[in-house]
This record gives structure tokens, sequence and C-alpha cells, in this order.
């Protein structure tokens, strides 16, 4: 499904560790900022990356085109690119296509052909489909990276983009001129550190579905268990990442089972059966509830992770908080970071910061009525 | 030469130096192997008798005796083994169907022990469970609900009922008249001091154990022996048994000579006459009268219990597990083909059914193939042999394991394999007053509670090493899987990778 590009197995035939940074900005006042900030931030803590996978995703950095999916994908080469076009002309209304604006940076090499689409379901075609039309577009996104030979879709939400790539956070953020050609209200962002060399640009994060992003530091140890479970529901992890699994988990149980953030971080970062025990009565049921009705997404195992959606995040550890994260404000600024250099390097100034504990979900959105 | 005399299989060894003639093997032996020969002035013994269940060498004070395996042999042939050409000797004088009891013991792999764990190396870390929490609490039940809230928004609990855990082990169906009165206390106030549930069989439960109902799961048999109102309202769970992996394909057996009073009491049977199952239940010739019958003990206790199948591990058994899964049970156990019993002919206990490890992977990943695995949970019995067999058979696929063998085993059983005899000389497979009341079962309740504890600290330590610490974690996760020396049709089915890839 993916073509080589050494004699390594690629991304998705095996399953490859990873240590990693991660960061985010938000300003809950809606204002906008370009990505040279988030840049910085994770440029910091280059030493949690090794060069083998950085990415960032923005937020409201496509007001001109709100309404439409923007699709940004990887193409091996123009056979794949012609296909994927036409697949694409099949399923939706293409408002807008271009090859994505890069700069060529030292040390980000290897590069497949990057475009953007602007998109929207072509009506007929969702109604016979009869699904929803959210549903409509992950089925039509995992068509074309399950079945296009040379094609992924690695960015698909509505007013927000991922941008990733092989090389250092840094550089990958220059190259895709995320300093100068984006703003928007919130920015997150991932150095990777795998055990491995994929070598592919896809493997980068953050992975997305739709509008939401997820980066991730960590290695699960429930890995399987969460995949097999989830994969009773449609989804399929073709690239066998933690943030793959991650991210359809939190789908599943925001979008599919109407959970709240908070009571999904209680599934996935459960609290202890002996700390429920002495919640109030009104916690105390609902935790167990949770945990009796979704056993199987409990993540088990070292992680931090930044849930990106529209509007807002969600910072998060596991339970025992066996990964770094902190979590600062200033003003209508939030931070998170995977070490509090990566906030004070852009923010020396706070008015606040913190570690939040394990399985405490930290929650940054935009304040009512802020425009975007 | 109508009844040909067959050597015995073990001989008594009595060290001479040592024996003071006490005659504590004599008391002890039911089968009359020891015995004082006041012409010689010492104890004699008879090999042909003995079964080898070690009782005499165990209460021996001076440690004088031993049990080995006889040197008496026929003309050796691989083809023709002693035991085999025996069997056609005893079929040959009797005319009967050869019985035996435990567990299939032939020589087949044992896929659990070709499987290997996964710990955790530098990416991410073990975790230590003497110093940070270590789940291993679950539920037992139907997972699939609708979110629903209340007025006020907070999430309201619909699951169907649950049965709770301390620890993903329960004691396996053991009906009392196979087990004896004090055995079936032990396991009684074992599972209530640990937090989990004992099994009462097919045998009904007696008066005196009602008291234990919360944690009792009670079986509904082919025979119903036992089965009314009272019996399914007092029990946490029920379950019912459409077969059992030392025998599958037919019903319970218990000898007329075990049917004491208090038995034909319990089971509402007659004393002193074979009670033998029927195959089928009479009442479920298909999946569509499964359904029913689940229905209908549902109705019987409100909705308030969760209903338990029990299945033997045969080759179909996916889309069998399938079928009870759409049928309204709410946990499904299957029981491999080395299952303990009581009593069962030997041809089926050694050739009918397939390995718990081999049916447990296949339908767990039926369940979700067909998206149905929360449905139900999955238990699974038939030789846990140890906390790592639990630890793997949990990441394979089940919710939980029942033990049976392991259990009779911590009351003292030492498988001789002759419950059907019903002489047990330990105090478990037997009815006779004077051999049951070697049971104490104060001794028995806290040896069993000695057993779950310590399989229930090795998981915890196993899971730590894995970097999980919470049992639900470990559920399915079969990349903490790898198999060693097998070959890839038995890893496919699996659904593990070899040890190295």
């Amino acid at each position: 499904m993916f073509t080589d590009t050494n004699n390594f197995p690629l991304e998705g035939e095996v399953r490859i560790p990873s240590g990693c940074a991660v960061s985010a900005i938000i300003d809950r006042s809606g204002g906008r900022m370009t990505g040279e900030k988030i840049i910085r931030s994770i440029a910091t803590m280059h030493d949690r990356s090794n060069g083998l996978g950085g990415g960032f995703a923005g937020y409201g950095i496509y007001p001109d085109y709100k309404d439409y999916y923007a699709f940004h994908l990887f193409f091996d080469d123009r056979i794949a690119r012609k296909e994927t076009e036409d697949y694409l002309a099949a399923h939706f209304e293409v408002v807008y296509s271009s090859e994505m604006k890069t700069r060529k940076v030292a040390g980000i090499k290897g590069e497949p052909l990057i475009f953007r689409y602007f998109l929207y379901p072509l009506s007929k075609r969702l109604a016979n489909s009869l699904l929803d039309e959210e549903q409509y577009v992950v089925r039509c996104v995992n068509r074309i990276n399950t079945d296009i030979k040379g094609a992924f879709v690695f960015s698909s939400g509505k007013n927000m983009g991922i941008f990733k790539g092989v090389g250092y956070p840094e550089d990958i953020g220059r190259f895709y001129l995320l300093d100068e050609e984006y703003e928007g209200y919130m920015w997150t962002a991932h150095g990777r550190y795998p055990t491995n060399t994929p070598g592919w640009w896809g493997g980068a994060h953050p992975f997305g579905l739709l509008s939401y992003s997820v980066v991730h530091n960590g290695e699960i140890s429930s890995y399987d268990a969460n995949r097999r479970y989830i994969e009773m529901f449609g989804y399929k992890c073709n690239l066998q990442t933690d943030t793959e699994v991650i991210t359809y988990i939190i789908d599943f149980l925001l979008r599919v089972k109407k959970l709240t953030l908070e009571e999904v971080a209680k599934v996935i970062s459960a609290s202890f059966w002996s700390t429920i025990e002495d919640k109030s009565e009104d916690d105390r049921r609902q935790e167990t509830f949770l945990r009796k009705a979704f056993p199987s997404l409990l993540i088990n195992g070292p992680f931090s992770i930044i849930f990106g959606y529209e509007g807002g995040m969600m910072a998060l550890n596991d339970r025992l908080k066996l990964r770094s994260m902190v979590c600062a404000e200033k003003g209508d600024l939030a931070f998170v970071s995977s070490e509090e250099c990566g906030i004070r390097v852009i923010q020396p100034e706070l008015d606040s910061i913190f570690a939040p504990a394990g399985g405490q979900p930290v929650i940054y959105t935009l304040r009512e009525g802020a425009e975007i | 030469m109508k009844d040909m005399f067959i050597p015995a299989e073990y001989e008594v060894v009595r060290n001479p130096d040592l024996c003071i003639a006490c005659r504590v093997c004599e008391r002890q032996c039911a089968n009359e192997v020891h015995k004082f020969d006041s012409d010689l002035g010492k104890m004699i013994a008879d090999s042909t008798k003995c079964v080898n269940c070690h009782r005499c060498v165990c209460m021996c004070p001076t440690h004088a005796l031993k049990i080995v395996k006889s040197d008496d042999t026929y003309k050796l042939n691989g083809n023709w083994p002693m035991r085999t050409m025996n069997e056609v000797y005893r079929q040959a004088a009797t005319g009967g169907v050869l019985l035996s009891s435990m567990g299939n013991p032939t020589e087949n792999p044992i896929y659990f022990s070709k499987i290997l764990l996964n710990a955790s190396q530098v990416t991410n870390p073990p975790i230590d469970p003497l110093r940070e929490p270590m789940e291993t609490a679950v539920y037992l039940g139907k997972k699939d609900v609708e979110i629903k809230r209340d007025a006020r928004g907070m999430l309201v609990d619909n699951l169907p009922p649950q049965l709770k855990l301390t620890t993903p082990i329960m004691f396996s169906a053991m009906s009392y008249g196979s087990i004896s009165y004090n055995a079936h206390e032990s396991l009684a106030r074992a599972a209530e001091e640990l937090g989990i549930y004992y099994n009462t069989g097919e045998g009904g439960l007696h008066s005196d154990f009602y008291k234990y109902g919360k944690n009792t799961i009670v079986q509904v048999a082919s025979g119903r022996f036992g089965v009314h109102e009272q019996y399914l309202k007092t029990a946490a769970a029920i379950e019912i048994k459409m077969g059992q992996g030392a025998k599958p394909g037919i019903g319970g057996h218990l000898p007329g000579m075990k049917i004491s009073d208090d038995v034909s009491k319990t089971r509402m049977i007659p004393k002193g006459v074979d009670a033998i199952s029927p195959a089928p239940h009479h009442d479920i010739y298909s999946i569509e009268d499964l359904r029913q019958l689940i229905y209908s003990l549902k109705e019987a206790t409100a909705y308030t219990k969760p209903v338990i199948v029990k299945v033997a591990a045969v080759h179909n058994v996916a889309a069998i597990a399938s079928g009870i899964a759409r049928s309204g049970a709410d946990i499904i156990a299957i029981d491999g083909y080395r299952g303990g019993t009581g009593a069962a002919p030997t041809r089926i206990r050694d050739n009918v059914g397939i390995p718990i490890e081999l049916a447990l992977a296949q339908v767990d990943e039926r369940l979700r193939q067909e998206g149905i695995r929360d449905n139900v949970s999955v238990v699974v019995g038939g030789s846990i042999h140890s906390s790592a067999d639990v630890v793997k058979a949990i990441a394979l696929g089940a919710d939980a394991c029942y033990i049976a063998t392991a259990a009779v085993l911590a009351l003292g059983c030492h498988l001789c394999r002759s419950c059907h005899s019903g002489k047990c000389n330990w105090g478990i497979a037997t009815q006779r007053p004077d051999l049951v009341k070697r049971l104490n079962p104060d001794v028995g309740k806290q040896r069993l509670v000695n057993l779950v504890h310590a399989w229930t600290h090795e998981i915890q330590e196993m899971m730590g090493g894995m970097g999980i610490n919470s049992i639900e974690a470990l559920r399915g996760n079969r990349l903490m899987l790898r198999g060693v020396g097998l070959n890839e049709t038995e890893l496919r089915i699996l659904g593990i990778k070899h040890a190295g890839e």
C-alpha cells in the first residue's frame, strides 16, 4: 500500500515504538497567530526527536474555505495523483486544488508530491451512501488510503490542516512555510523519536481524522487490546501506531457514543478502582459505569497526548503519568508541552503553570463568542 | 479364563528399615491395599488394588512408602502399549464401556506451554506491582449498550447484570455428588472470601450452602437435577451446561454408589441409582431453542442475573459461540478437551474435543469479526495449570478462567483419576462419611484462598512486566504473546506471531 524508499519495512507493515515531544498553543480569544511560535516551542525540545518525523496541526487556518473539507495528500507519483483525483472528482465537488506551497530546507529530502484540495461531498453520492456526511468523508479517506497505491490523505478536517513529514519538526515547519503562510487560533506540534527507520512521510504525526488531530508521546502497552476492539466498529488500523488507534478511540467515544471529553478521559485514562471508591456518589457511579461499559478502551502504558478539535484541545496523561507534560496559561493564551522549556521559550512570563496528574484531562477551549 | 489377571501399573514400595507398622496406611486406604500380616509380623501391600493416590505416602509418619511405576511389562510394542492391551482385556472380560476420571492425560501438545509472554524494555517502563496499584478486577456480562442520560445529563448505568470478580479466576462446575459436602463447602467459602464465584455443577445446591448464594453460580444441565425456583433465585448467575470438555456430546455421569441420602435429596433423584444426564437438553435441539431456555431462566429471575452458556470446545466452536452470543447469553464458558470430570467414558474423554487455546483464539476472533464481542464475556477452562496460563488465556481473548482440576489439587487430589470409584482417599470425590471427614473445610478453604492469592500475585507480576496495570488492557492483547515451536497453521489459528518476529 505504501511504496518503499529503502529496504526497511514500512509504517503499517511493522509496529514501530517511538519516543517523542509534543507541544500546543491556543489563543482562547480566537486571535490568530502564525506557526512561528509553535515551531520555536518544539525546536527547543530538539533532543526529544531524532529527525525521523515531525509535524503540526493548525486550527482556524482556512477561514476562506471553512465550510469545505481540506484534504492534504501525499502522492508517490503522478499515477497515484491521477487515480486519486479521479476518485475525488467522482465523490466530491472539488472547490479548489493546488500543489502545497513549500520551501527548500536543508535536512528535508525525499519529499513526496504534496497536494491540497478543498472539497464538498457530492449530494447525490452522499444521499445514496445512506451515511451521514462525516461518515461519508471518513469512508472516502479510508478508501484512498487503503486502496490507492502511493496515495495518502493525511489531513481531512474543516478549517484546519495537518503538516508533517520526515525530518526534525522545526525543519518540517519551515518546509511548509507555517511561519509565514498560515495563521490560526491553535497549533499543536510533534517531534518523533522512532526506534526504527520508517522513512515514510505518512507515518509522521499528528494523526488526523476529520477535524480531530492527535499528537502523542509514549508507547502504549494496551495497543493490541485497543486495536482489536476498535476494529470491530469499522476502523482499520493500517499504520499500527499508537496515535492512530488513540485517534480512532476518541472518535468512537466522542462522535459515535456521544460522550463528553471528560468522560472520554475517564474511559481511556480511567481512575483506579480504589480511587473511584473514594469519590462522590455521582462520580463513583459515572466512572464505574464507564469502566464497566468500555473496559477494552482503557489505554495502558505511558502516554501524553494532545487531542485537537474544532474550538479546543484536551491534554491527557496515562493514569500513572509515565510521560512528562506541563500546562500553562498567560492571559488568553494556554500552552501544553512535554517540557516546561517548550513553553518558557515562547512565553517566559506565565500566569500559571502546572503538571496535570495522571488521568487528569486539561481542556482548553475558545472562549464563548470568540470569533475565528 | 473369563477374567484375566492384569498386572498392577504401579507398585507400592515399602522401606522395611523405616516402617514401624503403625498401620496408618492401612487405615487411610479405602482401596484396601495395605494390611498387617500377623504371621509375618509386618505390613504388606497388594499393588493390584492401588490407584496411586499417594494418600498413604503423604500420611506415612516415617516416609517409608513410595509408589513406583511397575517394571512388569508385556513384550514392548510401540503400536500396542501395555495400557491399550489391558483395556482390550478389560472389555473382553466385562463387555463394558471403559470409564475414567479427570482430564484427558494423553501426550498431545499443551499450547499454553508453547506461548511466551512479553516484557517492557527501554521504550516503555515495566510497572512495579509492589509499589503501584495493579488491577485484576473484572466485570463479566454484556457490554454493548446505548449511552443514555438522565435529566441532569448524567450517564445511566443500563448495563445488564454483571458478575464482579476481584481476580479473573472462578471455580468451575463440580457437582455435589461427584464431590463431597466438605469439598463444596471449601469451594463456597473460598469463593466468598476471595470475591469470586464457585459453580454448583449439575447436582443442585445443598440447603446448607444457600447462604453462599452471592458467590454461587448454579448450573442447569440436561438432567435438570436439583433445579427449582429457590435454587435459581439464590444464585449470582445461572449456567446452562450444554457440554463439558471431558465428555463433549454426552451428559453427566454419577455412579449410583455416590448417590447418598443427602445427594439424592439435593438432586431430587432416587438414592443409589446411576444418574446419567441425557446427552442433549431435550428442550434444546437447536440454537433457537437455547434462546428460549435462556429467556425462561431470565424471566424466572426477573432479569437480575447473568446467564452463562457452557459448551465443550469442539471443531466448529467459533460458529457455535457466535450463535450463543446472539441468543441472549451474557457469558459463554468454553471447556477444553483437557477438562476434568468425575466420570467419563474413556474413549470420549481421550478422543473428543479440541484444545482450549485454539478454541478460545478462534471464538474471540470470530466474535470480533462479527462485531459482537461486546455481547458476551468469554470464560475458559479445561486445564488452566497456572497463573501463566491465566495470563495467556486473557491475552488470547478470555475475560476470565475457570479452574477445577487445580482447585481439587489444592484440596489434596493427586490425580489418580479414580473419582468414578467413589473411594477418594482425600475426601473429595466420595460420599463415604469416613472419607469425606478427612477433608477439613477450614483447611480446604484456606488452601484454595492461598492458591488464588498466589496466582493473583503472579498475574500482577507478569502484567507489570508488560507495562500493564489493569487486566482489561491485557484482554485480547495478542501482541503480548509469541509462539515457540509452533507451525504456521497453529500460529494463524492462535492469531499470534512466532518468537523472534
